[in-house]
């Protein structure tokens, strides 16, 4: 499985949706199931998966699916 | 009591913290030992045989460095794949009369004592949370957070927000089945104390019960009741460890 598909596979489950809702308009403002339960959970998911532990800031700032990969991208985790 | 455990233990070269990792890793835990110097844990560790399958390992950072922290504590998940206890016992204690009181070492106490020790429980709470049985955290506070004490204001606060910030993740991380305490040691019997003068040091043993300093491995057996299972029912409490002393 390439990082992609594990992170997406992460979003599927976490949110229970479908690959197709999956891009730029995945945000914390726009997805209604998106709370701080959720949040912590796709944290925690996250960091299991790819044997990282996020900054504060960056948990924080996560925001959106698309800024995510971003923010993996500095913890050498290449999406 | 500790055997299959995976323990941190900060501020561990010397004294309480040193004394709190001898007696983890005698009761079979894998223990982290984490000291600013390098090569301090290793100078008292590696002539250690604990005799029970623990062990001790070193982790060389600052705990006021947020990084440093989580490098720290992804190495210990990395190599052992979990963490079930850690003691928030590095601190540092500058004692200042009123209208004398640093700047510097006042900022330095919060930094350390504070920040530090919420610096380690928010990284450590984040791995625990993930495990089916939790974690179990210990702060170390002190007997003046309690009682307090002429000439230590400041670092008589930052022990105050020690017990508090212990009540206050116990609510916080009971659900995760993360328990979060806090010791309180009185008087004890470190290098720190062999400086005192002598006929103060005889006034203050004059006022514990039991006529004696603490030696560090009284706390470090209060603070093992803590960490193991023995305690499972045990969260947001300070358990003062001070020979029943009248302050």
């Amino acid at each position: 499985m390439t990082n992609l598909e594990k992170y997406d596979h992460i979003f599927m489950d976490v949110f229970g949706i479908d690959h197709a809702a999956l891009g730029e308009a995945f945000t914390f403002k726009d997805v209604p199931a998106w709370d701080s339960v959720a949040h912590l959970s796709l944290i925690s998911q996250l960091e299991d998966e790819f044997d990282i532990m996020f900054e504060a800031e960056d948990i924080l700032h996560y925001g959106s699916y698309e800024n995510g990969k971003k923010l993996l991208a500095k913890y050498g985790v290449e999406i | 009591m500790l055997t299959g455990k995976v323990c941190i233990v900060t501020g561990a070269s010397r004294g309480i913290g040193k004394a709190i990792a001898q007696v983890f890793a005698q009761n079979g835990a894998v223990v982290y030992g984490t000291a600013t110097r390098e090569g301090s844990i290793e100078a008292w560790a590696d002539g250690f045989d604990p005799q029970s399958g623990g062990c001790i390992r070193s982790l060389y950072f600052d705990i006021t460095d947020e990084a440093a922290c989580r490098e720290a504590v992804m190495r210990v998940k990395k190599e052992t794949g979990r963490l079930d206890g850690l003691v928030n016992n590095a601190g540092v204690e500058f004692n200042e009369l009123i209208g004398m009181i640093s700047r510097e070492h006042m900022e330095k106490m919060f930094e350390v004592n504070v920040y530090g020790t919420i610096n380690m429980l928010q990284l450590a709470s984040r791995i625990m949370g993930r495990q089916e049985n939790g974690g179990s955290i210990v702060n170390i506070t002190s007997m003046t957070a309690l009682k307090g004490n002429r000439g230590q204001m400041v670092y008589s606060a930052t022990k105050g927000a020690v017990i508090s910030l212990t009540r206050s993740a116990a609510k916080e991380l009971a659900p995760k089945k993360i328990r979060v305490n806090a010791i309180a040691p009185g008087l004890t019997n470190t290098d720190m104390m062999k400086q005192a003068d002598p006929k103060m040091l005889e006034g203050r043993i004059g006022n514990i019960c039991m006529g004696r300093l603490a030696e560090p491995e009284d706390i470090a057996k209060a603070c093992l009741y803590m960490i193991s299972d023995m305690s499972s029912y045990v969260s947001g409490q300070v358990l003062a460890v001070d020979g029943c002393t009248i302050m």
